[in-house]
């Protein structure tokens, strides 16, 4: 029986005394791929937020593995208009994910160089290492901010709406470095998505919401059920 | 040479240097960060609080440095917040702040002293300004901001690029913002009087974009940012040593003629 990465019962997410989610109940297992999906404002984000630890539970409990906890979540948020012509080479950005695991000491170590290194290679971005972030066209900088991401951590990488911005041919070979990582590596993935036809053919799983959880388990199931019949069905004429 | 040697033997005008080259550092790489976090126009709003707080500070005979770095300390940490929260228009929150300190502190002064050369030389900068004081303090400021930019460098990398991926890997990012607030504000309030409330927020912004036309890394950006910003004080005040024009003006100036052929190099090297 697999540890899960990420448990969650009866957890509700929100601000002050306003709830954007409520009583999710769910768990993250290793090597889970897990799409996440709803409408605009169903609370997608603000569940991440609460994953991520962002946001504290305002009901019920949420419980991260220790081995999480240690190094943080692997992330990728949604990118921020700064980040568009921001002088910083790809070294730069891949080490910066080892950050949890200095400390408190100011300087990597070759164990952490090392890893980014390692990191950069796995997604094929190795001679970009000199490159100047805003210089990559959309693709490569999800490339590597997925490499910075699995510097923080191996277990569980968590994306925001990533393929946001990225034309159709970059999208797809998204898809698959990510699926890659999932099948090949175990790396568990959680995905917030717009693009709900390609999450049922990526995933294992599927959470929709909307304020609440309309329906969490498998990706066969999800097509059968009423549900997903009617969200599959808008965009599969 | 004996142009420089000349500049030196007068205390006010080593005073000057010293202080300036200090504050411009610390302004300079602040200023990468601020720039980069979209928060350029946060130096400019705290430059005329600042101004408010030290009209206000003359006129009933208080301390301008006791009373200004608390204002303007606690400006730029609510500033910093309304930006985050987004609900404000942050730009418009700036300007509303800024111009109704400026209004205060000329109301005050009208009332109290009357216009002065005293409040001339807020505005435009003087280069009488510096005190031992103030030196001894620009030399506290810059020793913190020195070891924030070498013994965090990362971690300040890590919250300007990406705050979110900060937090989530367990990085304070709310304790950075509050230093930065502080820093910032100091570093305003220090360089305000010798540069000006016009001119301070200049010494933020423009080392920032110059060190970006030319370098493609953040060290690079950072480092290039801080000798920029020294090299052209040191400029701007032999030019206005040589030249009687105000120091604060020259400074500016001299920075943008440097932004300009920095711009003109990355033309050229782009084609």
């Amino acid at each position: 029986m697999k540890q899960p990465l990420i448990t969650c019962s009866g957890a509700g997410f929100g601000y002050e005394n306003f709830d954007v989610v409520t009583d999710v109940t769910m768990e993250i297992l290793p090597g889970d791929y897990i799409g996440v999906v709803g409408e605009n404002g169903a609370g997608k984000s603000t569940f991440i937020k609460g994953l991520l630890g962002l946001l504290k539970p305002t009901s019920g409990t949420i419980h991260v593995a220790d081995e999480l906890k240690k190094t943080g979540i692997g992330y990728l948020p949604q990118q921020t208009a700064a980040q568009k012509d921001f002088p910083a080479t790809v070294w730069e950005v891949v080490l910066s994910g080892t950050l949890s695991r200095t400390g408190y000491r100011p300087f990597y170590s070759r164990k952490e160089k090392e890893l980014a290194e390692l990191n950069m290679e796995r997604l094929g971005i190795t001679d970009l290492r000199k490159k100047c972030y805003r210089d990559l066209s959309g693709g490569q900088k999800q490339r590597v901010l997925i490499a910075r991401a699995l510097c923080a951590t191996e277990q569980l990488l968590i994306l925001d709406e990533p393929i946001t911005g990225l034309d159709p041919s970059a999208a797809q070979e998204f898809y698959q470095v990510v699926r890659k990582l999932n099948r090949e590596e175990g790396v568990a993935i959680l995905m917030v998505s717009h693009d709900i036809q390609n999450m049922v053919r990526q995933a294992d799983r599927i959470l929709h919401l909307k304020q609440k959880v309309l329906f969490c388990g498998s990706v066969e199931e999800y097509r059968k059920s009423p549900l997903g019949k009617q969200f599959l069905g808008g965009g599969e004429e | 040479m004996s142009l420089i040697s000349e500049m030196l033997s007068y205390p006010f005008l080593v005073r000057a240097l010293t202080g300036g080259i200090l504050v411009s550092l610390c302004a300079a790489l602040l200023g990468v960060s601020l720039v980069l976090k979209r928060y350029s126009m946060i130096g400019d709003g705290l430059s005329h609080v600042s101004f408010g707080a030290l009209s206000v500070a003359i006129a009933f005979g208080w301390s301008p440095l006791q009373v200004s770095i608390p204002v303007v300390v606690i400006a730029a940490f609510f500033l910093l917040r309304i930006t985050e929260n987004g609900k404000i228009k942050s730009d418009a929150a700036i300007a509303v702040i800024s111009a109704s300190a400026l209004a205060l502190g000329i109301t005050v002064t009208a009332l109290t002293t009357g216009m002065t050369t005293d409040v001339s030389s807020y505005m435009f900068g003087s280069i009488l300004a510096m005190s031992r004081e103030d030196v001894i303090l620009a030399a506290v400021l810059s020793v913190v901001v020195l070891f924030l930019f070498i013994f965090f460098y990362h971690k300040v990398f890590a919250v300007t690029f990406d705050e979110s991926f900060a937090r989530a890997t367990g990085v304070r990012v709310s304790w950075y913002h509050i230093l930065f607030a502080v820093l910032t504000a100091v570093t305003i309030v220090l360089g305000m009087r010798m540069m000006g409330a016009m001119l301070i927020s200049s010494l933020i912004i423009f080392p920032a974009l110059t060190a970006m036309r030319l370098f493609k890394s953040f060290r690079g950006v950072i480092i290039a940012a801080g000798a920029v910003s020294v090299i052209c004080f040191c400029l701007g005040m032999v030019i206005s040593y040589r030249i009687s024009t105000p120091a604060g003006a020259s400074v500016v100036l001299v920075n943008l003629a440097v932004f300009l052929i920095c711009t003109a190099v990355q033309a050229i090297r782009g084609r």
